[in-house]
């Protein structure tokens, strides 16, 4: 694989993530607990937005066949998605969306903070634009958490199993692949295994606070980040692709 | 019209000779455009009266995410999802500042959202018709928010201070609402020959209750004399229609829309548009719970805030317990 189209999947993995991301946490409005956090998950969609914006219009320039930001977000199926698998689980109850969030920004602040040093200005510039913003989600997933795994004895219970659940899908988070490998090498990535010690260290000190379990090591789905998703991608692209896929060729 | 047909308790408005001293006191105030604040004292009747409207007002901005909401996984475009979800989040925020400020009135917002989970209070008619295509994202801004600014600007000096003030930071978001509704028609318009009839359906399907939104003609409304004689509605409904009417049609017609009105006309005596009969039975019917939405609407509310009860106890607990171990602590 040419480093073009390395940097091309790359982009596609950071703000496809974003996006999906996004969309999902789109689906609570209007319907969190309470209004002050109907407000700040919209707040976190936007930030994603936004930064799902410009990885995607990168990606397009990168690839250079005048895909741009829309086209990529909405004329692609699901396999040419490279979002990882966890960003694309469904919503579930609201610790299933804290558990979900807690773990990708965890991941998500580290990743931007590593690739503030990219050697491509671009990326460097786009990273650097994201991590304030990712370290905000981070510390309001992380508060959820502890005040869930802290709170209730139903809420512990609730918290807990959402944790556990969506544990299968953190490993793909440091994988390395032969794209990561490629960028990795150029300076332009990061090595992803480097981020497992302290992201671990990160999530443990805060279920640690939550009176919550450490899942234990097991199985790690993936496949997200080449293309092989789980069902919930589908649907998901079917709402949010529906007016452009009816309606091609229009101007919004 | 986000607080529609607010009852005052007032058969009549009486003449300030026939106001008890204090009553005559508290009127010749409001009468010199003295604002009146959460600890001065004020008539039963005037704190009751404001907490239903405030109240009202906030449930509006609250129920009135849900149709726009509606459309914000189906955003056409990554640029036009970011809009759509920082309007919505900007009418939650409505629903915040009103709120609080009807909680300086001495009820709580736990009390305001029961009144109207338990069908009590109610929010504004138009939020209980469907979002059925994107051009009713587009109608909800340029039309209902459009309408919204027209009540909403005289409200910034009414004489409850919180109110006023509340509708001082609600003003200065409400002309993006309403231009990204209007962009959105606009985009429609220059589109597609399917766009412009996804445009034109929303259309007529949004005119009849847009246009009546502002209440009831000024003869069949007693509370709004009471209203007006404190300050608290300063222009009366048919006033507010002719001022929303007069600015939309010839957006309307730049737009490329038929207004869905055969007895729309110019009078060029007054130079007014005007327009033909409301069905005001439309009108209380949607209002008293048969809209296309109440019912949905509603469930959606209840069952956010059902489904979110072990999350607020949880929040609750939490704070509670981090608390005792601040003051084992301390001693
Ligand atoms: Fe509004
Ligand atoms: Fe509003
Ligand atoms: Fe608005």
């Amino acid at each position: 694989m040419g480093r073009q189209d390395a940097l091309f999947e790359y982009l596609l993995r950071l703000g496809d993530s974003a996006l999906v991301l996004a969309q999902r946490l789109g689906e609570w409005t209007g319907k969190a607990p309470i209004i002050e956090e109907d407000l700040a998950t919209a707040n976190t969609a936007l930030d994603l937005i936004g930064q799902a914006r410009m990885w995607l219009a990168y990606a397009g320039e990168v690839e250079g066949k005048g895909r741009d930001e829309d086209r990529l977000a909405f004329l692609r199926d699901a396999s040419d998605f490279r979002n990882v698998l966890l960003v694309e689980q469904p919503n579930g109850n609201f610790a299933d969306t804290i558990a979900r969030q807690f773990y990708f920004d965890a991941w998500n602040v580290r990743a931007l903070d590593a690739l503030r040093g990219s050697t491509d200005a671009r990326v460097a510039d786009i990273a650097g634009k994201s991590l304030k913003e990712a370290r905000y989600h981070f510390e309001r997933s992380a508060d959820w958490v502890v005040r869930l795994g802290d709170g209730t004895d139903e809420s512990r219970a609730k918290m807990q199993a959402a944790i556990d659940d969506l544990w299968t899908y953190t490993g793909e988070l440091f994988a390395a692949d032969e794209v990561d490998r490629i960028l990795a090498e150029s300076g332009v990535g990061f090595d992803p295994g480097s981020l497992h010690a302290p992201w671990m260290d990160a999530v443990k000190q805060v279920l640690d606070e939550a009176t919550l379990v450490a899942p234990a090591a097991g199985y790690m789905q993936r496949g997200g980040k080449q293309g092989v998703h789980t069902e919930n991608l589908g649907y998901l692209l079917a709402e949010m692709q529906f007016l452009q896929r009816a309606y091609p060729g229009g101007q919004w | 019209m986000y607080a529609q047909l607010v009852d005052t308790g007032a058969k009549r408005v009486q003449s300030l000779e026939e106001l008890s001293p204090e009553d005559r006191a508290f009127q010749e105030r409001i009468d010199a455009g003295v604002k009146i604040e959460a600890k001065d004292p004020m008539p039963e009747s005037y704190r009751r009266t404001l907490v239903r409207q405030i109240s009202q007002h906030a449930h509006s901005e609250i129920v009135g995410m849900l149709p726009e909401g509606n459309w914000i996984t189906r955003a056409p475009t990554l640029k036009r999802k970011a809009i759509l979800l920082a309007k919505v989040q900007d009418e939650g925020g409505h629903g915040l500042y009103l709120y609080s400020a009807a909680e300086t009135l001495g009820v709580s917002r736990d009390q305001m959202i029961a009144d109207l989970h338990a069908g009590k209070a109610k929010y504004s008619s138009i939020f209980n018709y469907p979002t059925l295509s994107w051009a009713d994202v587009g109608c909800i801004g340029w039309l209902v928010d459009g309408a919204a600014i027209i009540n909403q600007i005289p409200l910034c000096r009414c004489s409850y201070g919180p109110y006023a003030r509340a509708m001082v930071r609600v003003c200065k978001e409400e002309s993006f609402h309403q231009r990204q509704g209007y962009d959105i028609m606009l985009a429609l318009a220059r589109g597609t020959a399917e766009q412009k009839a996804m445009a034109q359906e929303a259309f007529n399907r949004w005119w009849w209750p847009a246009l009546a939104m502002q209440g009831p003609p000024d003869k069949d409304s007693v509370h709004s004399a009471q209203s007006m004689a404190w300050k608290i509605k300063l222009f009366s409904n048919d006033e507010l229609r002719q001022k929303w009417l007069d600015q939309t049609v010839p957006q309307a017609h730049y737009l490329g829309l038929t207004v869905p009105d055969p007895d729309l006309a110019w009078n060029d005596e007054t130079g007014h548009w005007e327009h033909g009969p409301i069905d005001w039975d439309e009108f209380y019917r949607v209002i008293k719970g048969d809209g296309p939405c109440n019912r949905d609407r509603l469930r959606a509310r209840v069952k956010a805030w059902e489904d979110g009860a072990w999350v607020r106890e949880a929040a609750v607990a939490h704070a509670e317990k981090r608390a005792a171990r601040e003051r084992v602590k301390a001693a």
